[in-house]
């Protein structure tokens, strides 16, 4: 069968795969056989080797150094490009995180292929859907040169294990100069969270305007915290300073696509649909009849988000 | 210094947008075009840069004719000048051919720094600095919420979740920004007037030495296939708070088994 690449997405030190890369491990499923590609310091691999096999990479390439972590991006695709052309692998899947994207887009150029972004299906022929303007259009597309590169649209593909190999093969790794320009200083972390990350969490409560303070926005958290969600935010509750913009939620936010997706106090605006428009539920609490969210909501609430909210969470935590 | 700020005009993301079905290219001549949202904000950086540092600001836009509103906008701003690779063998273009385009037109220019929007609007790519690193050999300092030049070095604040990376890399580099590195100013009506006379220099591809097969939709390293609207969700249910809002609602989520 077919090879197929699949770079692996990891969480900060130890905290092993992402959600997105077993998810690419599933879709790749669908061209071929997955050879899972882990990147990054010495020591990387051993760590999350199990979870990649489980999940059906049948080779797991370990390209371990500290120049992919200590130089942006460019280190990465000069790793793939090396792979790609050693192998050559039916395709390359890569999950879609801005870095994911950066990724697909150099070794495009590298590899003379194209590439395919924020794609939320592959099918066998290689075909990918991929969804457009603020989600009202589907589009299928395909690759025309070279080696299709994708990137994984996170939380579009269900993660389903396939027991494979997942026998350990070193790469040789040697960066070029011309990659180890740009060098990562400093990783800063200014908000640790204990909720679940926006783009992977599987229920996400988010607050507008209509929220009206920072403050009151502990409303909006203690009903994620009811349902285990994560928060997000609208783009007018970042810019009046209810919550930080690394929540904001749209077209210039994340895109989201949670099984439920609760809108508190907002409008619905076509770039905020443009984040979360492809969830699979969608609540709406609004006090205006008219707002246009109403429009995609499954389960409406016309009312004042500062009793619903709070009494919904109270009974949501007395059912547990 | 001398900056270049990648400028594209979109159809405005707020109105109706749609493919056309002659070709499945983005329906660009029946939309209501706008400058990129998110290349305001790179314009902006540019004149502060500019205003500390001095020297030019150059305005690089690939697109077709109706992309000079785009360009005065950014003249209108305060940019120096301007230009405007126009040819119509470029309709269709793929991203990959794209840069190819403009990084051609970069190596006739003359520049420092190469500012660009975190992402267009249309397509929603977030790949122009990638690509251009790439072919150019130029570091890519990408995402930026902060940018700070100093002894021949840019640094950037790389937008991430929940926090940032500080990265750092020697100059000429390329650098993409998002909303949250500056309040893009509004252009006064000295700017609007002064616009006017800023030059703008058309380019074809002959003059930036590509051959027209090279680019467009026939050599795309892509293609749309087919395209459809987004069916239509049923009939939501809808409730009035009366008191019993919150329950209903609760009720909603536990028959979808989520509570
Ligand atoms: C290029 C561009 C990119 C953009 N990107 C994004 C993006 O990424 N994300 C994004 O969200 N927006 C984005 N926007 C902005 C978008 O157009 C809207 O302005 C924004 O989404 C509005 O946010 P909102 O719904 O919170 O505020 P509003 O539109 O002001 O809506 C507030 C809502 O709260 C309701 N409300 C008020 N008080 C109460 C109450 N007590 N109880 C219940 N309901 C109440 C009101 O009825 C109203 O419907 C973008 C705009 C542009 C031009
Ligand atoms: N045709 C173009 N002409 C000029 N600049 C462009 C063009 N396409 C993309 N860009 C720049 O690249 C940035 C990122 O675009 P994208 O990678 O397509 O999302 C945009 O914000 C622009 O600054």
């Amino acid at each position: 069968m077919a090879e197929v690449l699949v770079l692996a997405e990891l969480n900060a030190a130890g905290g092993g795969v992402r959600k997105t890369t077993l998810e690419a491990l599933t879709a790749a499923r669908a061209l071929g056989e997955p050879s899972a590609v882990v990147l990054g310091a010495p020591g990387t691999a051993a760590a999350v080797r199990d979870q990649l096999a489980e999940y059906g990479a049948a080779i797991v390439y370990v390209a371990e150094s500290a120049d992919v972590e200590d130089y942006l991006v460019a280190p990465k695709a000069e790793v793939l490009a090396q792979l790609v052309s050693e192998k050559s692998p039916a395709a390359v899947v890569i999950p879609s995180s801005p870095e994911g994207k950066e990724i697909a887009a150099r070794l495009a150029v590298k590899t003379g292929s194209g590439f395919l972004t924020d794609v939320t299906e592959i099918a066998a022929d290689g075909t990918a859907t991929q969804v457009a303007f603020a989600g009202q259009t589907i589009v299928h597309s395909q690759v025309t040169v070279g080696t299709p590169i994708y990137t994984l649209r996170g939380n579009s593909v269900a993660p389903e294990p396939a027991p494979a190999a997942g026998a350990e093969q070193p790469v040789p790794v040697s960066i070029s100069d011309q990659a180890k320009q740009v060098r990562v200083v400093e990783r800063v972390v200014e908000q640790k969270s204990s909720r679940p990350e926006l783009t992977e969490a599987s229920i996400v409560v988010s607050g507008g305007r209509g929220v009206a303070s920072a403050e009151n926005f502990t409303i909006i958290e203690g009903l994620a915290d009811s349902l285990g969600a994560a928060v997000g935010a609208s783009r007018a509750a970042v810019d009046s300073g209810f919550y930080p913009h690394s929540f904001q939620v749209g077209q210039t936010g994340k895109t989201v696509s949670p099984q439920l997706y609760v809108a508190v106090g907002i409008s619905g605006a076509i770039q905020h649909r443009a984040g979360m428009q492809t969830s699979k539920t969608i609540v709406a609490i609004n006090k205006d009849p008219e707002a246009p969210i109403f429009e995609l909501a499954d389960f409406g609430v016309i009312g004042d988000l500062n009793t619903v909210v709070p009494t919904a969470t109270e009974q949501i935590k007395a059912r547990k | 210094m001398n900056i270049v700020v990648l400028v594209k005009q979109v159809p405005d993301s707020g109105s109706e947008r749609k493919l056309d079905p002659a070709d499945n290219t983005v329906a660009r001549a029946t939309a209501d075009n706008v400058i990129n949202e998110m290349d305001e904000y790179a314009i902006e950086e540019a004149l502060l840069v500019r205003e500390r540092e001095g020297g030019e600001v150059t305005i690089l836009t690939v697109g077709p004719d109706t992309a000079t509103d785009a360009i005065r906008k950014a003249l209108s701003m305060g940019a120096d000048k301007a230009v405007h690779v126009v040819d119509d063998a470029i309709h269709g273009s793929c991203a990959v051919q794209t840069s190819a385009v403009i990084a051609a037109a970069l190596q006739q220019m003359e520049y420092d720094l190469v500012l660009c929007g975190a992402e267009a609007t249309d397509a929603q790519l977030s790949v122009m600095p990638a690509l251009l690193a790439e072919r150019l050999g130029l570091p890519q300092l990408s995402g930026a919420r902060k940018l700070t030049v100093e002894g021949g070095m840019a640094r950037i604040e790389r937008q991430t979740d929940g926090g940032y990376w500080a990265v750092e890399a020697p100059m000429p580099a390329i650098v993409s920004t998002w909303d949250t590195i500056n309040e893009p100013r509004y252009p006064s009506f000295k700017g609007i007037m002064a616009a006017k006379k800023k030059p703008v220099e058309t380019k074809s591809l002959a003059d930036l030495g590509l051959d027209a097969s090279t680019v467009g939709l026939g050599s795309a390293t892509s293609k749309v296939l087919d395209f459809a609207g987004r069916p239509p969700k049923g009939e939501g249910i809808k409730v009035t708070d009366e008191g019993d809002g919150a329950e209903k609602f609760v009720e909603f989520l536990a028959a979808q088994k989520i509570v």
